[in-house]
């Protein structure tokens, strides 16, 4: 069946434990999570996850809802790239006596927009932030003509185009109906 | 109310308290020995059964809590005696059964040291309960009962774990309890939507040939009464899954019959010929459904569910309605209109007739032979007026007591649907009892599963549990001997079981018993097994080969019913 790469953005209480509930949602039913990314979102004291599956339209469903229905999540909902701004960043550690002997980087600088994060005299970090295959793109580029010492990629973040944040939506109901958030 | 300081154990009992906890099942050991110190204290008010393994305690919490609708708990130390709480976990988390199991836990600066009868509990309980916790100070404990019990009752009920270190119930705490009545990222119960009720009511308005499945939803909502009155206002005929069985009366002129692999004829079949089918309180389980791609493709399908994961997970719904059955039922009977489906309804009676004389003839009413599965529970339910509540094992014996103990009374079935647990039986037995003792509780399990957890005859023994326990002797693992019979050309791998002496397991137990050979005992031994209250073991020999039927085998669709006598045609 044809795969689609959906972002499945999830709010949770900061509570121990949780990404363990929401991967064993992903394994029961043999899903990889291509990216995974976890920090604290806009409101105090909530968590927001934004992973990243090729999936199914059928089965992403099924699973953010499985997901959804979890206690400690109090929302859960997936998109496809079209309705997303996202974003991805990598670090790559490169040789300086080999750049330096490439000569100009101008032109790279330039082409991917890279950033210079620190210089010695034995490495030099870029990094990049753009979508997976311009991330990709560079470092294809630059293993083939001067090799990379390390490289990482952090998973997706991501935005929706729409104007309603829809956790927001939820809260103020809850709100409406029971007056005090707090737990 | 700020009462004086206690220990954190005390904390912790009296917490049950304030949840209206009379009943525990538990098995003290290292771990939990603070709290089992306090219950000492606590004697009078707390009932604590002592079972014989781990396994037992949350079955007999499982039994406790399906007839009684209150939130069965469990208490138990930590390593071993978790994981043996696993297998009932599992189990009231696919049935959606209220339960709590506490768990010791070693001290919290011994967590993740390997530390002796240390294990992850919250990791291996977290995919299979609907919250699990891990208490590491006496502070926490109040909250944590209130929030688990919230929680284990509440919309779509299930097991919690409550994971408490021993330097919890050593510390001294500052007591208060507050009941938990909101967490805000949890909805228990959907608001009922008044336009997707006008959507159902309009699909089930236009039928000719409705007809509603009933699930274990409708009793864990107490909604039998308004299921009634939904089926009697539109004369829609209704067949019951597993779980659901006994929300309707066995003799309600509506109830058509059990649905799935061993279900009845007529409810299957007409799943396929029906044009709007409405699912209450159920989840389309392969059990129920057989092949879904040739399930119910020329009906609309409503689906009355309190589960938002439920809708369209199996089965595509043109009408979901969100909620409550207590509360979506009675909304959705206001719209609909009276309607009369006769010639509909009658045409079940076909599908019934055939039932009767290719299958109940021969199971139900056999004149000459060896003893069958079906007669026995036919007879005992009848021995019982139909008042009883019954709790089946896993197997043939089960799919027999399904199919043929009938019913006057709600929450009078107990048996492990989703997870199939062979040896739930007994405990869930015991617990059924404590939950309901002014009930007579039938039990019936193989030969196979009662063997499973056999020890708990330990159990009533000490706490006289007046269980009525009937093993369906055929010295097979029947079902999966009947399998091996139809899928496995007759190759009997590892099916045939030598078994002990039942009876005198039950002697030395101190368990009165009879054994029965021969249909002309039958009814004697069971007038002697219900004569009072007292435990009691009958052991019925049945044919050693007898087959459920009918039967839909994996992969088929819900009208290829076979009824047995395929061969011969």
């Amino acid at each position: 069946m044809e795969k689609t790469l959906y972002t499945i953005t999830v709010f949770s209480e900061n509570t121990v434990g949780v990404l363990g509930q929401v991967t064993v949602i992903f394994t029961r039913r043999g899903i990889n999570i291509e990216t995974l990314s976890v920090s604290p979102s806009a409101i105090k004291g909530i968590h927001k996850f934004t992973i990243t599956v090729y999936s199914n339209l059928d089965q992403v469903t099924k699973v953010v809802q499985q997901i959804d229905k979890r206690v400690d999540i109090l929302k859960a909902y997936f998109n496809t790239d079209d309705e997303l701004i996202f974003q991805e960043i990598a670090l790559y550690k490169l040789a300086t006596d080999k750049l330096l002997a490439k000569g100009s980087i101008e032109e790279w600088i330039r082409k991917y927009h890279i950033r210079i994060m620190e210089m010695n005299e034995t490495f030099v970090v870029f990094q990049k932030a753009g979508h997976y295959e311009e991330t990709q793109q560079l470092f294809d580029e630059l293993s083939e003509s001067i090799g990379v010492l390390q490289f990482i990629r952090s998973g997706r973040v991501a935005i929706t185009r729409s104007k309603v944040e829809r956790l927001t939506d939820m809260l103020n109901t809850i709100q409406e109906k029971y007056g005090d958030l707090t737990d | 109310m700020i009462e004086k300081q206690i220990l954190g154990s005390h904390a912790l009992i009296q917490s049950l308290l304030n949840e209206g906890v009379d009943t525990i099942f538990g098995y003290p050991g290292g771990a939990i020995m603070p709290v089992f110190d306090a219950l000492y204290d606590f004697d009078k008010r707390v009932n604590h059964i002592l079972t014989r393994h781990e396994q037992g305690a949350t079955h007999a919490a499982q039994g406790y809590a399906r007839v009684s609708g209150k939130v069965g708990v469990c208490l138990v130390t930590s390593g071993p005696a978790a994981t043996n709480t696993i297998t009932g976990i599992g189990d009231a988390m696919i049935d959606s059964t209220p339960m709590v199991v506490i768990t010791g836990q070693v001290g919290a600066h011994l967590l993740g040291t390997d530390a002796f009868q240390e294990i992850d509990v919250v990791g291996i309980t977290q995919p299979i309960t609907k919250w699990s916790y891990q208490i590491r100070k006496a502070e926490d404990i109040a909250w944590a009962v209130a929030r688990a019990f919230y929680i284990a009752r509440s919309g779509r009920p299930g097991p919690v774990v409550l994971d408490i270190t021993k330097n919890a119930q050593f510390e001294k705490v500052d007591f208060e309890y507050k009941p938990c009545t909101f967490i805000r990222s949890y909805i228990p119960i959907p608001e009922v939507s008044n336009t997707q009720i006008e959507a159902a009511a309009a699909l089930i308005n236009q039928a000719k040939k409705p007809f509603a499945l009933v699930g274990q939803g409708v009793i864990l909502a107490n909604a039998e009464e308004e299921l009634k009155a939904f089926l009697v206002k539109a004369n829609i005929p209704a067949a019951w899954t597993l779980l659901g069985s006994s929300a309707m009366s066995t003799d309600f002129e509506l109830n058509k019959g059990f649905l799935g692999m061993h279900g009845n004829v007529a409810p299957n079949i007409k799943t396929n010929e029906c044009d709007v089918l409405i699912a209450i309180g159920m989840r389309f389980d392969d059990r129920v459904t057989g092949d879904l791609s040739r399930y119910a493709k020329q009906a609309k399908i409503v689906h009355l569910d309190i589960d938002f994961a439920e809708i369209n997970k199996n089965v595509k719904v043109d009408a979901p309605v969100l909620g409550t059955a207590k509360d979506t039922l009675p909304a959705l009977t206001e719209k609909i209109l009276p309607a009369k489906h006769t010639e509909w309804i009658e045409s079940f009676k076909e599908y019934d007739d055939q039932e009767f004389e290719k299958v109940l003839q021969k199971e139900v009413y056999p004149t000459t032979g060896e003893i069958t599965m079906g007669e026995v529970i036919h007879r005992v339910t009848e021995a019982t007026n139909n008042e009883a509540i019954l709790v089946s094992d896993v197997g043939q014996n089960q799919m027999m007591a399904a199919r043929y103990f009938k019913y006057t009374k709600t929450r009078s079935s107990v048996t492990s649907g989703g997870l199939g647990t062979m040896g739930f039986a007994i405990p869930a037995a015991m617990g059924a009892k404590m939950g309901a003792p002014d009930r007579t509780v039938c039990m019936f399990a193989g030969d196979g599963g009662f063997q499973m957890t056999i020890q708990e005859l330990g159990t009533i023994m000490q706490e006289q549990i007046g269980v009525k326990m009937v093993i369906l002797n055929n010295h097979f693992l029947g079902m999966v001997r009947q399998w091996q019979e139809m899928f496995f050309e007759e190759r009997y791998s590892f099916t045939k079981m030598q078994n002990p002496d039942f009876i005198a397991i039950a002697k030395a137990y101190k368990i009165d018993g009879k054994e029965v050979h021969v249909r002309e005992e039958l009814d004697a031994a069971i007038a002697d097994m219900l004569k009072d209250d007292k435990p009691y073991l009958l052991v019925v020999n049945v044919e050693m080969k007898g087959m459920v039927y009918p039967m839909i085998p994996t992969g088929a669709s819900v009208s290829d019913v076979l009824l047995g006598d395929e061969k011969s045609n």
